[in-house]
C-alpha cells in the first residue's frame, strides 16, 4: 500500500528532557520521522519540552511547540492545531503514554484523531503485564514464571511460591524505575512497596529471577501487510541481571548457532505479529545457556534505545522505515537508502562486529551507589565497529573517555589477587575491568564464568587482548607482532609503551564501509570505520566522489554524560550543515550511536571512531583536510587541540593558543588583568596546609577546585577551615601534578553570555541571567532570557566585557562567558572558547542562527556581512526559561544538593510573554506538580539561609500548605512569626522526616546543607528518602522562591497560550 | 617466553589465496594443508556455518564468509545438511580457538582437518566480496607454496570447471525412511539434498524414499508416492539433460511435485524455460523474495548461481509465483496443471530464517488434494 492519502497532518510527540533511561535517541528518531513525513507533504505538528534538541529547530516541522508534555497540553495543541493523526511511537516511554492516555479517556476520538503506528489494544498487550502474558501465551511463547500483584502480601506469598531470588519490576515505569532483585523476603518487602508507589497504576510484577542467562534482543519491523523483517540481533556481554542499557553489548549475537538465532528470530516475528505493531519493535530475551529453554522477558512496541543501536550498527534507518510503514507504506515500496538500488524489505548483513560501552555519571557521583541491577544508571554510550570483537572492545574503551586506551584500570593494580576475585562478585560498572585484571592474574575462565556468567567465549576474547600484551611486554616488536597487535585494536602509543621499542614501520588504519549488506550491493553510504587491512575504502569513495571542495572535520562530542549532553550534537551537526552551505565537504568524527550527527546522511563522510588523537591521527592521514572544527564538539573535541596543533592541522576558528590562554589559569589571570576586567579573588595551594592559610587569606565561603578539570568536576564551596581540610585530604590521595584553585566565592547573581565573534566584530544574541546565585553550576541553574533584573549599566558592561575578553583573546567563532554580579560589580568566571549548553535554547529564542553564524565566522567571514548585525541583539517579546531536569531516582546514594559541580541530565524549556507565565510552563515541564496534592511543605536549612526561609515559608502558607521543619529551622521561623511544626530529623527517633513523608501529605521538601554528598549524612539520607517518595526537594532557596511565586499565580496550563516557536 | 610461544604457536602457516585474475591474497593457513582450486564464492550469513559447509550444493566451491568471526559456537553432530563437508575450500576473516555454546564439539579447524578441507584465514574477505561482486564468480585456488610458474598456474586454474556436481553428491541407492505416522508417502529426489527437506516431510507425517538423481520414472511410479520432492544441489542446471528429461515425463505422471533451488530450475528446463548465470549469486539468509499470490514478502536463504529467466516459460504452462525483491530474478514457479509448484529458495532454511516453511504445507495440501 503506498502512501495513506488521509493523513495530511500529524502530530510528533517527543520524548521531553534527557533523563537516563531516556535520551538522545530521540531526537535521533525524532529528527528522522520529520524529515521523512515532510518529504511525502505531510504537515508536521511537533511538541517536545526539550529545547536542546535538532528536532525542535523550526526547519524541522511545520509548528514547533517546545512545551511542557503534559496532558491538558497536548489536548490544548490538538484542539488548536487538529491534525488528522499522532504518531505515539517515536518520543520513547514518555510520547508513548501521553498517546495512551489521550485514546483511553475518548479524546482522541471526539476529535477524529487516529494514532499511527500502534493501536492502544497493541500497546496495552506489550506494556500491561497480565494483557502482555496473555498474548505471549496465546501464541505459544514462553513466558518467565510471574504474577502482577498489587500488594505486598500477594507479592511475599508468591515469591514463596517461586523461590528467592525473585525480580520486582513495576508497570508503565520508565527504564525499569523502582525495579530490582530480592534475594530475601526483607529485600522483597522493599523493593515491592517502593515499586508499587512508583507505577502510576499501582501494580508490580514479581516473578522468577532467570539472572546469568544469555540476554539476546532482536529489533523487528512489520508493515501493515505483515511482512516482517529483523534488523539486527544483539547479545549482551552481562548475562540477565544488568539492565541492557547498562550492559555491554555486542551486534551481532556471537555464541548462538543457527538453530538458536533462528528460534529466537522467529519467536520475535511471532511476537510482533500478534501484537499487530505496524513499526519497529524491540524483543528481548532471557536464553539459557545450556539448553534451548528460553523466555521473553520484555517487549518494547516503538523505537528505542536499542533500535537506535541496531540502525548505527547495521546502517538500518529503522525511524525512517518505521515513519513510512506507519503513514502507509509497505516494505517492499520502501527503497533502502543505503544502496539506493534494494528495498528496505530486507535484513541487514554485517561484515563487523559492534560493541557498546555505556558512559556512567558516577565520575559525578562519587558517592553513588555503583551497583548495576535491573535499573538502568548510564547517562550516554559509545558504540564502536571493528573486524574482530578485540578491536571493536579497545575502540569502545577508549571511546567512553575515562582516560583509559587498554582495559587495564589502575586502581585494581594495586590490589592482591584475592580481593581482584572478590571484586568479580560485584556487578558494576567497572566489572569487565575487574574480569580483565582477573585474568591477567591467571584467575581461571572457569572461575570468572562461574562468578560472573559472562560468557565463556568474551573471557577468551579478553583473555587473547592479555596475551598479547604480555606479547608485547616481551621480545622483539616485529612487523608480524606490531601489526597482530593493531588488529587487535592497540594504538601505537600502547604498543610503544608495552614493549618498549618503536614499530619498524607504521601502519595506518584503513577505512570499511558501512553498508547494511556485507558488500554483497555497491553501497552509496559515507558512513566508514578504522581497521587494519589492505583495502581503502573511504580514499576509493573520495576518488569516485570527488568535488574538488575543500574538506573540513568537524568533531564530535562523543557520550551523552552529565554536563556534556545533546547541546553539543545540535551544535556539532549545525556546523556540519553550515559547512555544506558553505560550499565545502564537511566530515564527522563520533562515537555515539544515540545521536544525530552519526546517522549517514548529515555529513558527507561519517566516521565512526573514538576520539583520541591516534585515533583521529587516522582520519586526517585518509581524509588530508583543508582545516578541522573542535570548537562544536564540546571538551571531547577540545581536547583534540594540543594534538592538532603538533601536527599541523588548521583548526578553523579560535586557534589553540587562544584555547590554551583560557584554560591555563596563570595565562588567563594575566590576560585578564591586561583587560581591567576583575574577577573573584583567587589563589593556588598544593597542600593542605597551604590551602587553609590561602583560604584565610581570600576570605571564606572560597571555592575550591582541581585546576586541570572543567565542568565543575570535584568542585565544592568550603564555607569554614574543616571543609578545606576534608576536600584537601581526599584530592591529596593522589599525587597533585596541578595545584588547588582557591577562590573567594561571591555569593551573587549569576549572568551567562554566549557569543560570536570575529576578531574584530562581536554579536550577542542574549543575555542570560540565573535564578540561582553563584554557586550553583550554570548547567543546574534555572536560566531566564532576557534578564529581568539587571540595571542598564550592568548589562552595557558585560556587552563590554565581552567584547573585550573575546577581542584579547582572539576568539574566532564561539564564546561561552559566565559572570557574577556581586554588590553591583561585574565579575568574570569563567570563559570557554566555545559551543556550550545554552547555544541550541538561545539559538531558538532570539531567531539568531548561532552555530552557523560562528562557522562562517570560522571559515573567514566577518560578522558586519552575515545580515545579523554586531553588538547585543535587541530583546525579543518572548521569555524564555530553561529548567534543569534531574535523574535522581535512578542513582542510588547520589545527593541531590545543588551545588558548583553540575548533576542534571537534560533540561526544558518554558516560553511565553511573560517571565510568571514562562517559568511556570518549565517548572511543570520540568516535572514539578504545580497544584496542591497533599498539605504540607518540609523545610528544614542550613543558618545563612534561614532568614530568607522565612518570607519563603509565608509564601507556601499563603497557598495553604502547613509548614513542618525541623528543629532549628522550626524554632527560626517561630521566632519570626511564621508557625512551623517541628519534626524529628532524619536520623532521630520516629516520628521523623521519614515518617512525614511516608504519610504522603508532604508535597515540596525545601533543604538546603552545609555539607553533604556523603551518603551517611542525615541530610543526604532524608533528601534520598524524598526522591525515593517522589517528593519534589528544592535546595536552593531561589528555586524554591520562585516556585512559590509561581504557585501563588494560582493558574493551570490551560489558562496559557500555547507559543509555535517557529512563528518567533 | 611461554606467552610469546602462545602466541606465536596459534598463529598459522603462511598460506595464499590465488584468483584467476591473478590476484594474490596473504593470508594465513587452518584446516589441512595443501593446494586446492574451486570456483570463489561468498555467503552473506552471519550464523549458519556448519550448515553451509555441510550443505552439497557448495560442491566444487570455495566458499568466502563474508561474517568476520566464524566458529564462534563450534561444530556440533546435530547440525550438518549432509554427511560431509562438499567445499573445495573455506575462506575466512577469523576463526575461532575457543567456541562457546553447550553443543559444540568441534572447532572449526578440527571439522575441517576431519574433513580434508584446506582453509586460509586473516585476509581482507571484504575486499574479496567486493572482487567478486564486481568481476564476478571466479575460479581461485589455496595454497601453502606460490607456484614456480604463476602463468602455468592461472591457466591451469581458468580451466577448472566443475563436472559431473549432482553426480557426484547424489545417493547411488534408495534409501528409505519411514514416518512416525505415516499420511503420505514422498519421493525425495537426490540431487545433493539438505538433511532438513527429509526433516521438514518426515515431521509433517510424510515417509520419504530418497532416490538417485537418475532414477527412471517407472522405478518412482513404482513405488507408488504421493508426491515426489525435488531438492537442492550444485552447479550448473543445464548440464543435468538426462534429470530434465526424466521430469519433462513426471510432468505428466500426475504426481504432485514439489522443487527447491536446482529443483526448481530443473522442472523449469524440463518445461522449455532458459536459464542464466547471475554475476555473484545469491547467498545468504536475508534474500527478500515477494510472494505474489500472498502479496507478501518473506526473507529467505538461498545459494544459488544460476537463476530461471521468468520470462522464458511458456504462459500457458506455468507462472512466476515469486521473485526477488532485490533484482527481480525469478524465485519461484506455480504450474498450470496445478500438481506442481517450485522455489529457488530454501524453505527447509538450515542456515536461514524459517519463514517460508508454509511451503511444505501448502506440498501436503497438494498431495491431499491429489490422494
Amino acid at each position: 500500500m503506498p502512501l495513506n492519502k488521509e493523513i495530511k497532518k500529524v502530530l510528533v510527540i517527543g520524548s521531553g528532557p534527557i533523563v537516563i533511561g531516556q535520551a538522545a535517541e530521540f531526537d535521533y528518531a525524532g529528527t528522522q520521522v520529520c524529515r521523512t513525513l515532510k518529504d511525502d507533504g505531510i504537515e508536521v505538528v511537533l511538541v517536545n519540552s526539550n529545547p536542546a534538541t535538532i528536532m525542535t529547530d523550526k526547519t524541522m516541522a511545520d509548528k514547533v511547540y517546545i512545551e511542557p508534555l503534559t496532558l491538558p497540553v497536548l489536548k490544548k495543541i490538538i484542539k488548536l492545531e487538529m491534525p488528522d493523526s499522532i504518531l505515539p511511537t517515536m518520543g520513547g516511554q514518555t510520547a508513548l503514554t501521553l498517546s495512551m492516555q489521550l485514546a483511553k479517556s475518548g479524546f482522541l476520538d471526539e476529535q477524529n484523531v487516529r494514532l499511527l503506528g500502534a493501536t492502544p489494544e497493541t500497546i496495552d498487550k506489550a506494556e500491561d503485564r497480565q494483557l502482555f502474558k496473555d498474548m505471549l501465551e496465546s501464541i505459544g511463547e514462553p513466558v518467565i514464571p510471574s504474577k502482577v500483584v498489587t500488594d505486598m502480601e500477594d507479592a511475599v506469598a508468591f515469591a514463596e511460591e517461586l523461590g528467592y531470588p525473585v525480580i520486582v519490576r513495576p508497570a508503565y515505569t520508565l527504564g525499569g524505575t523502582g525495579g530490582g532483585m530480592a534475594a530475601t523476603k526483607k529485600q522483597l518487602l522493599k523493593i515491592g512497596e517502593n515499586g508499587l508507589r512508583l507505577s502510576p497504576i499501582h501494580q508490580i510484577l514479581v516473578e522468577k529471577s532467570v539472572a546469568g542467562w544469555k540476554e539476546i534482543e532482536f529489533e523487528i519491523i512489520r508493515d501493515s501487510k505483515n511482512n516482517t523483517i529483523t534488523v539486527c540481533s544483539m547479545e549482551n556481554v552481562d548475562p540477565v541481571g544488568v539492565h541492557t542499557g547498562d550492559s555491554i553489548v555486542v551486534a551481532p549475537a556471537v555464541t548462538l548457532s543457527d538453530k538458536e538465532y533462528q528460534m529466537l528470530r522467529t519467536a520475535s516475528i511471532n511476537i510482533i505479529q500478534a501484537l499487530g505493531v505496524e513499526g519497529g519493535c524491540n524483543c528481548q530475551f532471557a536464553l539459557h545457556p545450556d539448553s534451548f529453554e528460553y523466555a521473553v522477558i520484555e517487549v518494547n512496541p516503538r523505537v528505542s534505545r536499542s533500535s537506535a543501536l541496531a540502525s548505527k550498527a547495521t546502517g538500518y534507518p529503522i525511524a525512517k522505515v518505521a515513519s513510512k510503514i506507519a503513514i502507509g507504506y509497505t516494505l517492499d515500496e520502501i527503497i533502502n537508502t543505503v544502496t539506493g538500488k534494494t528495498y528496505a524489505c530486507f535484513e541487514p548483513a554485517l561484515d563487523y562486529i559492534v560493541v557498546k560501552f555505556p558512559k556512567w555519571p558516577f565520575d559525578k557521583f562519587v558517592y553513588a551507589k555503583r551497583t548495576l541491577g535491573t535499573q538502568m544508571k548510564a547517562t550516554g554510550e559509545v558504540m564502536a565497529i571493528g573486524t574482530s570483537f578485540e578491536q571493536a572492545m579497545m575502540k569502545a574503551v577508549r571511546c567512553i573517555e575515562l582516560n583509559l586506551d587498554t582495559l587495564n584500570l589502575k586502581k585494581l593494580r594495586e590490589k592482591e589477587t584475592h580481593l581482584i576475585e572478590e571484586y568479580l562478585h560485584h556487578c558494576d560498572d567497572e566489572r569487565i575491568f575487574v574480569v580483565y585484571e582477573a585474568l591477567k592474574r591467571g584467575i581461571s575462565i572457569d572461575t570468572i564464568f562461574k562468578i560472573t556468567k559472562i560468557d565463556r567465549w568474551f573471557l577468551h576474547k579478553l583473555n587473547n587482548l592479555v596475551h598479547m600484551e604480555y606479547a608485547l611486554m616481551e621480545g622483539t616488536l616485529t612487523q608480524e607482532k606490531y601489526k597482530k597487535a593493531k588488529k587487535m585494536g592497540f594504538l601505537d602509543k600502547t604498543i610503544i609503551a608495552l614493549s618498549g621499542q618503536e614499530p619498524l614501520e607504521k601502519i595506518y588504519p584503513v577505512y570499511k564501509m558501512v553498508d547494511t549488506c556485507a558488500a554483497e550491493f555497491a553501497a552509496e553510504t559515507p558512513y566508514f570505520y578504522s581497521t587494519f587491512d589492505e583495502e581503502n575504502e573511504a580514499k576509493e569513495f573520495m576518488k569516485q566522489h570527488d568535488t574538488g571542495k575543500k574538506k573540513v572535520i568537524v568533531f564530535g562530542s562523543g557520550p551523552i554524560r552529565i554536563g556534556q549532553g545533546i547541546e553539543f550534537d545540535y551544535c556539532s551537526v549545525h556546523c556540519v550543515t553550515a559547512l555544506k552551505e558553505a560550499g565545502y565537504e564537511a566530515i564527522i568524527v563520533n562515537n555515539n550511536p544515540e545521536t544525530v550527527s552519526t546517522d549517514f546522511d548529515i555529513s558527507d563522510r561519517l566516521y565512526f571512531e573514538p576520539l583520541t588523537p591516534e585515533d583521529v591521527d587516522g582520519v586526517i592521514h585518509t581524509e588530508n583536510p583543508w582545516g578541522v572544527v573542535v570548537q562544536f564538539g564540546g571538551q571531547t573535541a577540545i581536547k583534540l587541540t594540543k594534538y592538532l596543533k603538533k601536527k599541523g592541522v588548521r583548526i578553523l576558528g579560535t586557534s589553540a593558543d587562544s584555547i590554551d590562554a583560557a584554560e591555563d589559569r596563570e595565562r588567563f589571570d594575566k590576560l585578564l588583568e591586561h583587560c581591567n576586567i576583575p574577577r573573584p579573588n583567587g589563589r593556588m595551594a598544593y597542600t593542605t596546609v597551604e590551602a587553609v592559610k590561602e583560604a584565610h587569606k581570600v576570605g571564606y565561603p572560597v571555592l575550591l577546585r582541581p585546576s586541570y578539570v572543567l565542568g565543575g568536576q570535584n568542585m565544592i564551596i568550603a564555607y569554614t577551615k574543616s571543609d578545606v581540610i576534608e576536600y584537601m585530604d581526599i584530592i591529596t590521595q593522589t599525587e597533585l601534578e596541578n595545584p588547588v584553585l582557591i577562590d573567594k566565592y561571591l555569593m551573587g547573581t549569576e549572568v551567562e553570555v554566549d557569543a560570536v565573534c570575529d576578531g574584530d566584530d562581536f554579536l550577542i544574541p542574549g543575555i542570560m541571567e540565573h535564578i540561582e546565585r553563584a554557586g550553583v553550576h550554570s548547567g543546574d541553574s534555572i536560566s531566564i532570557y532576557p534578564p529581568q533584573t539587571l540595571t542598564q549599566e550592568i548589562r552595557d558592561t558585560i556587552v563590554e566585557y565581552t567584547g573585550r575578553l573575546a577581542k584579547e583573546l582572539k576568539v574566532s567563532g564561539l564564546v561561552n562567558i559566565q559572570y557574577v554580579i556581586y554588590e553591583e560589580e561585574v565579575y568574570v568566571i569563567e570563559v570557554n572558547p566555545r559551543s556550550s549548553r545554552t547555544v541550541p535554547y538561545i539559538s531558538k529564542v532570539t531567531n539568531v542562527p548561532i552555530v552557523d553564524l560562528a562557522t562562517k565566522v570560522a571559515l573567514g567571514a566577518k560578522l558586519k556581512d552575515l545580515g545579523y548585525g554586531t553588538g547585543v541583539c535587541p530583546e525579543g517579546d518572548y521569555v524564555a526559561v530553561k529548567v534543569p531536569v534531574f535523574s535522581f531516582p535512578k542513582l542510588h546514594d547520589a545527593d541531590n544538593h545543588l551545588g558548583p559541580e553540575m548533576k542534571s541530565t537534560g533540561e526544558v524549556l518554558g516560553i511565553d510573554h511573560n517571565l510568571e507565565t514562562a517559568l511556570y510552563k518549565g517548572l511543570i515541564a520540568a516535572g514539578y506538580e504545580m497544584h496542591k496534592v497533599g498539605d504540607c511543605v518540609l523545610i528544614t536549612v542550613k543558618d545563612s539561609d534561614k532568614p530568607e526561609a522565612v518570607p519563603l515559608a509565608k509564601k507556601f502558607i499563603e497557598f495553604g500548605y502547613k509548614i513542618w521543619a525541623t528543629k532549628g529551622t522550626a524554632e527560626y521561623l517561630r521566632e519570626h512569626g511564621v508557625p512551623a511544626l517541628i519534626v524529628n530529623k532524619h536520623d532521630e527517633p520516629s516520628p521523623n522526616t521519614s515518617d512525614l513523608f511516608d504519610t504522603g501529605e508532604v508535597d515540596f521538601v525545601v533543604s538546603t546543607s552545609a555539607i553533604g554528598r556523603k551518603p551517611a549524612v542525615q541530610s543526604v539520607q532524608m533528601r534520598r528518602k524524598a526522591i525515593e517518595r517522589n517528593i519534589a526537594c528544592l535546595t536552593s532557596i531561589d528555586t524554591a522562591n520562585a516556585l512559590a511565586n509561581s504557585l501563588l499565580m494560582r493558574k493551570t496550563l490551560e489558562d496559557f497560550n500555547m507559543v509555535d516557536i517557529v512563528t518567533i | 617466553m611461554e606467552r610469546d610461544n602462545m602466541i606465536t604457536e596459534k598463529d598459522g602457516h603462511i598460506a595464499y589465496l590465488i584468483l584467476e585474475d591473478g590476484t594474490v591474497y596473504r593470508g594465513k593457513g587452518f584446516g589441512v594443508q595443501g593446494t586446492t582450486m574451486g570456483e570463489v564464492v561468498f555467503t552473506t550469513g552471519m550464523t549458519g556455518y556448519q550448515e553451509t559447509l555441510t550443505d552439497p550444493s557448495y560442491y566444487g566451491q570455495i566458499v568466502t564468509q563474508t561474517f568476520p568471526l566464524i566458529g564462534n559456537y563450534g561444530l556440533n553432530d546435530n547440525d550438518s545438511e549432509s554427511e560431509k563437508s562438499w567445499v573445495k575450500g573455506y575462506i575466512v576473516r577469523e576463526w575461532c580457538e575457543e567456541p562457546s555454546n553447550f553443543r559444540s564439539k568441534y572447532t572449526l579447524d578440527e571439522f575441517l582437518k576431519n574433513q580434508n578441507i584446506i582453509g586460509i584465514y586473516d585476509i581482507d574477505t571484504r575486499a574479496l566480496t567486493k572482487k567478486i561482486r564486481e568481476h564476478g564468480v571466479m575460479n581461485g585456488a589455496i595454497t601453502t607454496e606460490l607456484p614456480g610458474s604463476m602463468d602455468a598456474f592461472l591457466t591451469e586454474l581458468k580451466e577448472y570447471t566443475i563436472l559431473d556436481a549432482v553426480k557426484s553428491v547424489s545417493c547411488t541407492e534408495n534409501t528409505f525412511y519411514p514416518a512416525a505416522k505415516e499420511d503420505f508417502h514422498v519421493v525425495l529426489y537426490d540431487y545433493g539434498y539438505k538433511a532438513n527437506i527429509l526433516r521438514s516431510l518426515l515431521q509433517r507425517g510424510c515417509s520419504v524414499t530418497v532416490v538417485p538423481y537418475n532414477a527412471t520414472m517407472q522405478e518412482i511410479l513404482e513405488i507408488k508416492p504421493n508426491g515426489i520432492m525435488l531438492s537442492n544441489g550444485p552447479g550448473d542446471p543445464a548440464e543435468n539433460t538426462e534429470s530434465i528429461k526424466i521430469l519433462s515425463e513426471l510432468m505428466d505422471s500426475g504426481v504432485p511435485i514439489f522443487g527447491i533451488c536446482l529443483g526448481h530450475q530443473l522442472l523449469a528446463l524440463a518445461n522449455g524455460a532458459e536459464r542464466e548465470k547471475l554475476k555473484y549469486g545469491h547467498r545468504g539468509a536475508n534474500q527478500p523474495v515477494a510472494d505474489k499470490p500472498r502479496d507478501r514478502v518473506f526473507i529467505t536463504s538461498q545459494n544459488h548461481g544460476y537463476a530461471v529467466v521468468g520470462d522464458t516459460l511458456d504462459p500457458k504452462i506455468g507462472f512466476v509465483s515469486h521473485s526477488n525483491v532485490n533484482d527481480g530474478s525469478c524465485e519461484g514457479i506455480t504450474y498450470a496443471n496445478g500438481r506442481a509448484f517450485t522455489v529457488q529458495f530454501h524453505p527447509e532454511a538450515c542456515s536461514g530464517p524459517l519463514d517460508t516453511e508454509y511451503l511444505f504445507d501448502q506440498f501436503i495440501q497438494m498431495m491431499q488434494q491429489h490422494k
